[in-house]
């Protein structure tokens, strides 16, 4: 029999039918819905007298656009309030199971499906989101997609895709203290860059991974698509099995068995054949700080900002001098010197409950440095919140000088009231340093969760390893 | 996805190059939640003389007169005669939707840009490309009277017009059979629905517990 690989098998498993042109319709087993890319594929099915063909597929949560205070009130902004309003609706017709803005199950579409159980390993998940990729974590095939495919997933459960290529990441060696899989996956970015993983599948694996949890393993599964790949997928072991347990989607009793029976199967067969690989050595690496407005635009903070002049690619030069501009640094500036304004830890790349236990271990005891202007710390989830705050993380954050926020994407794109000004400088665990991502003119730092709780203390970045000894 | 077989209809003739996707439906109305409702605000640039928003009652705005699509001798229209390059720039299948509403079926120029050209085909819009003598005979004759009407027949790929004849014009057969047939991607994907409803049997034989909660 020939070796399979992950990817392979997931593939495999969910083809329906294949064409002469070698499209294939696949099966789709979960699919993640949001107020932001739903409202027009809801009005398209029902323009079409459709209805969605697998209700029970279907879990729909707002995230995007919520307010991260005052949900007692009406939400300000009229036009985040008609697209919650949207979902609502679109929902209440079509009976669909969804998490309301108010109920403690809400939060980030992707934090709340692992949480839930509602992503399981073996599945093909898709949402109208280019993080989906994150669920792939639990050995699940999972993918963003557009509007028009939502609508084509709502009507038929399926799409009509191609293979992609699968690349393999193998990272070894022991992760020192204070540096995280946040670190592991942007120094990755830093090495293939952001089309290195264009048109792949990436399967991450090596001693290193092993040792990850699952949050740890999520945040690099997320952040697979930031390496342009469609997808990020990690084989299932013990921690995977163990993780799903108990959540309340999760299969149980004899289901449960004859689950994880199925689910050992989901690892690459030996000998598996990748159309390339990566090796990373996680025993060599410091903690990381994006300078530029690519993902791929990082350095270590023991490092100084990259000057342009060094690089012999006259395009990339010329992209590097750009984001130096927009960002308003210097080359060879020292990276632990350079002063930050806000601090935000959240988004669906480290917002969960292990990410926040880290930040308050750094913040403990301590408070923020008096040129910083907002710190906030945005949980994933509801229920990440509450576990936070039976743990007294919040108390921890808020005397510090922290505010203690409600779930939601908040600063990560600023489609609610949470961005940043003009000039200012962020540290945040988000995943994207586009231009205007967190506000127009705003400049962000992506950084790991004990990163950006350090560079709160210090005013400016400060290596995490000191905080760990 | 209606299907488009055959259409009869006077032109709205749209004489500038280049017209890109911002001019067809500017990106303040993409913060709709809908996929209708955009016809009110197509080329609103060019249609309005003060700006506008969402939500904003368009009765109360001024009419830039001198704008074709404000000339009522053309309202009847169910054809866009374009030029050159006809939806360029950004992706937004609302360029489409606001073409759709408003009450066209068809486009015919020299050329389209290309991701325009396919969000036609998945909203059951037929864009047609003729040859530059032949659309400049179109817009002669559509200027010149407004009830100039000429007929497209999508099984015999040809327009038919009064003083210039009939006009052939090229497709994909896929998409061609799409379109008679009214078929979007949907469409397709649930010729095989009997493929789909076996793979789930097949599915919940051998992984029952993902159809724990249907
Ligand atoms: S947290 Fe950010 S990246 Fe994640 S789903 Fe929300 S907006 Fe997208």
């Amino acid at each position: 029999m020939t070796a399979l690989s992950l990817y392979d098998k997931l593939w495999n498993s969910h083809v329906v039918h294949t064409q002469d042109d070698g499209t294939s319709l696949i099966y789709i087993d979960r699919h993640l819905v949001h107020e932001v890319t739903s409202p027009q594929a809801f009005e398209g099915l029902r323009l079409a007298g459709r209805v969605p063909w697998r209700k029970a597929s279907i879990l729909a949560v707002p995230d995007h656009n919520v307010p991260t205070t005052d949900r007692d009130k009406e939400i300000a902004d009229p036009v985040s309030r008609k697209q919650l309003q949207a979902l609502d609706q679109n929902c209440d017709f079509f009976a669909l199971q969804k998490f309301e803005m108010n109920d403690p199950r809400q939060g980030i579409v992707h934090v709340i499906g692992p949480e839930q159980g509602a992503s399981l390993p073996g599945m093909t998940i898709v949402c109208g989101d280019s993080h989906t990729s994150t669920h792939g974590a639990l050995a699940a095939l999972s993918f963003g997609i557009g509007t028009s495919e939502v609508e084509h997933v709502l009507a038929t459960q399926c799409l009509l895709l191609r293979k992609t290529k699968s690349m393999r990441v193998n990272v070894s060696g022991a992760l020192p203290k204070g540096v995280y899989s946040k670190d592991i996956v942007l120094a990755l970015i830093a090495k293939i860059g952001t089309a290195g993983g264009n048109g792949h599948t990436i399967e991450f694996c090596g001693e290193t991974i092993e040792k990850l949890s699952i949050e740890a393993r999520m945040t690099i599964c997320n952040m697979s698509i930031e390496a342009g790949a469609r997808a990020g997928v990690i084989g299932v072991d013990d921690k995977t099995i163990e993780y799903i347990a108990g959540r309340p989607f999760a299969p149980k009793d004899a289901m449960w068995d004859a689950a994880v029976k199925s689910w050992r199967q989901l690892v690459s067969d030996e000998g598996a054949n990748f159309d390339s690989t990566v090796d990373l050595d996680a025993s060599q690496l410091s903690p990381q700080v994006s300078w530029g407005t690519s993902p791929e635009m990082v350095v270590p903070v023991d490092g100084v900002v990259p000057d342009p002049d060094q690089e012999p690619n006259a395009t990339k030069a010329e992209g590097m001098r750009n984001a130096l501009t927009y960002m308003g640094l210097t080359p060879g500036q020292a990276v632990n010197q350079i002063n930050i304004d806000k601090i935000f830890i959240g988004s669906c790349t480290n917002s969960r409950i292990e990410d926040l236990r880290v930040a308050a271990q750094v913040v403990k005891g301590k408070t923020l440095a008096s040129n910083i202007k907002l710190a906030i710390i945005v949980p994933g989830s509801g229920l990440v919140k509450r576990q936070a705050e039976q743990e007294g993380l919040d108390q921890i954050f808020k005397a510090a000088g922290f505010e203690w926020r409600d779930p939601g994407c908040s600063m990560c794109l600023g489609m609610n009231a949470d961005q940043l000004e003009s000039g200012e400088r962020c540290a945040s665990t988000s995943n994207r340093n586009f231009e205007g991502r967190q506000g127009q003119g705003g400049r962000t730092h992506l950084v790991s969760p004990a990163m950006a709780a350090a560079a709160g203390i210090a005013g400016h970045f400060d290596d995490a390893r000191k905080y760990f000894n | 996805m209606e299907a488009f077989t055959k259409l009869t209809s006077s032109l709205l003739p749209l004489d500038r190059p280049n017209v890109d996707t911002d001019a067809i439906i500017p990106k303040q109305y993409l913060k709709s939640v809908k996929k209708s409702g955009f016809g009110i605000n197509l080329f609103d640039d060019w249609r309005y003389l003060d700006p506008g928003e969402p939500d904003q009652d368009n009765s109360q705005r001024r009419l830039d007169k001198d704008f074709i699509l404000n000339n009522d001798q053309y309202k009847n229209a169910q054809i866009l005669l374009a030029r050159d390059n006809y939806g360029c720039g950004s992706s937004r299948e609302h360029a489409v939707w606001a073409m759709l509403d408003y009450g066209f079926r068809a486009v015919i120029s020299t050329s389209f840009a290309d991701i325009f050209f396919s969000n036609c085909f998945k909203n059951g819009m037929l864009p047609i490309v003729l040859k530059k003598s032949e659309v400049d005979k179109l817009f002669e004759a559509s200027l010149n009277d407004p009830d100039y009407s000429i007929s497209i027949d999508l099984e015999k790929q040809q327009v038919v017009a009064d003083g210039i004849g009939s006009c052939q014009f090229d497709i994909d057969e896929f998409l061609k059979h799409c379109m008679l047939n009214g078929l979007d991607e949907i469409g397709i994907t649930l010729q095989y629905e009997d493929k789909i409803h076996a793979y789930e049997e097949r599915l919940k034989q051998s992984s029952p517990w993902l159809f724990a909660h249907d």
